[in-house]
């Protein structure tokens, strides 16, 4: 498997793995960043591991781009396969539809389906949580049926509530703080995945697998105003948890 | 210490930015203009990377509680102190008791207001930057408000920091058209031939819409061979994401750290400052240039900026 190296500007490098969503991807990923982790290069500032790529950020006038592409090889060269251990299994409970999930009916009909079918196959999976990115606490999941694969919307809506849970192309992913965003949201969950006064603020770490239940609306709002009422963070974070190792 | 009296339209406190966290989701933020924040805290004599005040557009009023040093860098605001217009771009002495305000944008749309000493918030996770849609640094993660009091670090021998320049070329200008160099990709090959000549030579705006976390522009649409979403992949400073509709967008300091969408190049780091400081309105236009080019350039900006470091700790 050769990688590819592209600039991202002249403090960035992206090392590419293939572009595709594959778990055997994600898992050379995992060994590389691990790899990155051991090997400290003079001018690497950080990284950011995603579904495809690594990219690498660094001090444009410490190091050279050319330079750094010949160190990254040899991290490559160098790295050692990952093992699956212990995987976290989170559950996080969804009401569908309605104001909270303004998209579900859309989705349903672009895929031919009802919004009942549209539920049932989103909340059958558990997914794996393949990176996290985009804002503090945002996991990126795999594992979604293409059944209700649909597009991003064409113009980002300009706010996102926090706990929405969306769809774009055939991913799907949960805002944990309202954002602007242009995926298709089809409802939300009481559960914060951010939480600037909690330590760890994420909820929620790459490797995790994740599960959606759905809930009635009633449910959704007596745990919100629990939430509201200042539940104990710790109590926040065991809520709908469950450690387990994979099958 | 310094007492908000007014906090203008959006005053936040800033350094260099939270980096290390991203691969967990956690934006950068940080000054929108690097350049102008530590030069400014070159000036008072602080390190380059100290928390200032990022002062947006309508200035603030201040008042100093204790005798201090400080220089304002980046936008003209029309800054006064006690009525007196004072310079930029220079680092002044300041008496207990005055007050600092902004008559109005002169040139420019972001001040940087840094003070010996720098401006004393909590560190969250290595840095004291607001970030305000995750609600974390600066001042309990929010824009300065009326009565909020700021701590301000200990610096010895003030008078000797007073009436500090740089050389006149470092001081940058900012107008209405401006042309940004760019380097080609991640995504290029996602436009049509079509739309990648429309970008390198169609001229674009500035809008409204444009904020801490990127700057949206107006003109000719850039069209996509199949589609503007991709695989999420990682967002730099700087990246130029190309929507479904075709206008681009360009990704800032409260940037997400990923996102969906084709980026047709991205902007390179010595030119990011000069985008902070275009206000609406201002005309775009893009220029491609490869690495070793921008990083010659990088180079060079670090070069004056360690000989005006030098030549400070010197004196």
């Amino acid at each position: 498997m050769s990688i590819r190296f592209q600039p991202v500007g002249d403090s960035g490098i992206r090392v590419g793995f293939g572009e595709r969503i594959d778990p055997k991807i994600n898992r050379e990923i995992q060994s590389f960043v691990n790899e990155l982790e051991r090997t400290p290069i003079p001018g690497v500032v950080e990284w950011v591991p995603t579904y495809c790529a690594v990219t690498v950020y660094y001090h444009p006038h410490r190091i050279r781009y050319r330079e750094l592409c010949q160190q990254l090889e040899a991290i490559e060269k160098k790295r050692v396969p990952v093992t699956e251990k212990d995987v976290r299994v989170v559950e996080l409970p969804v009401v569908y539809g309605g104001e909270y999930g303004p998209d579900l009916e859309g989705v349903a009909g672009e895929n031919g389906l009802s919004p009942q079918e549209v539920i049932r196959i989103h909340s059958d999976p558990s997914y794996r949580v393949y990176m996290m990115g985009f804002v503090p606490g945002f996991p990126y999941l795999g594992g979604m049926s293409e059944k209700i694969a649909t597009p991003r919307l064409k113009d980002p809506r300009p706010r996102i509530p926090a706990g929405s849970v969306g769809i774009a192309g055939s991913q799907t992913g949960v805002y944990p703080l309202e954002t602007p965003g242009g995926w298709r949201i089809i409802g939300r969950t009481p559960i914060r995945l951010y939480d600037p006064d909690r330590n760890p603020p994420v909820l929620l770490r790459a490797g995790d697998l994740v599960r959606f239940r759905p809930i009635p609306v009633d449910a959704y709002r007596e745990m919100e105003m629990k939430g509201s009422e200042g539940v104990e963070p710790d109590e926040d974070v065991s809520d709908g948890m469950d450690h387990r190792p994979e099958q | 210490m310094i007492t908000v009296i007014k906090p203008g339209l959006l005053t936040t406190v800033q350094d260099l930015g939270r980096t290390g966290y991203q691969q967990y989701g956690m934006v950068v933020a940080g000054a929108m203009d690097s350049y102008s924040l530590q030069v400014g805290n070159l000036l008072v004599g602080n390190r380059r990377g100290e928390a200032g005040l990022e002062i947006t557009w309508l200035g603030p009023v201040l008042r100093f509680e204790e005798d201090a040093v400080i220089a304002l860098t980046g936008a003209d605001l029309g800054p006064l102190l006690d009525g007196k217009s004072v310079p930029l771009w220079k680092s002044i002495p300041v008496s207990k008791g005055q007050e600092l305000r902004f008559q109005g944008p002169v040139a420019g749309m972001r001040t940087y207001l840094c003070v010996a000493g720098g401006i004393r918030v909590p560190d969250v996770m290595g840095s004291r930057s607001t970030y305000l849609k995750g609600r974390i640094g600066g001042v309990h993660g929010r824009a300065l408000q009326s009565g909020d009091v700021l701590e301000t670090g200990r610096s010895p021998q003030l008078a000797d920091r007073v009436g500090r320049q740089p050389a006149p070329s470092m001081r940058p200008r900012y107008g209405k058209d401006l042309r940004l160099r760019v380097i080609p990709g991640p995504q290029a090959e996602a436009f049509t031939e079509e739309g990648i000549h429309t970008f390198y030579h169609a001229s674009y705006e500035v809008t409204s819409r444009s904020d801490r976390m990127g700057y949206r522009l107006d003109g000719p649409a850039v069209g996509h061979r199949a589609g503007a979403d991709i695989i999420s992949d990682a967002i730099a400073p700087g990246s130029v994401q190309i929507p479904a509709e075709g206008r681009p967008i360009i990704l800032m300091a409260d940037r997400q750290t990923t996102g969906g969408y084709t980026k047709i190049a991205t902007v390179i780091s010595v030119d990011l400052p000069r985008l902070a400081q275009a206000g609406p309105g201002t005309r775009i236009t893009f220029q491609e240039v490869g690495v070793d080019e921008a990083q010659d350039l990088a180079e060079e900006q670090e070069n004056l900026l360690m000989i005006l470091e030098i030549g400070i700790r010197s004196k």
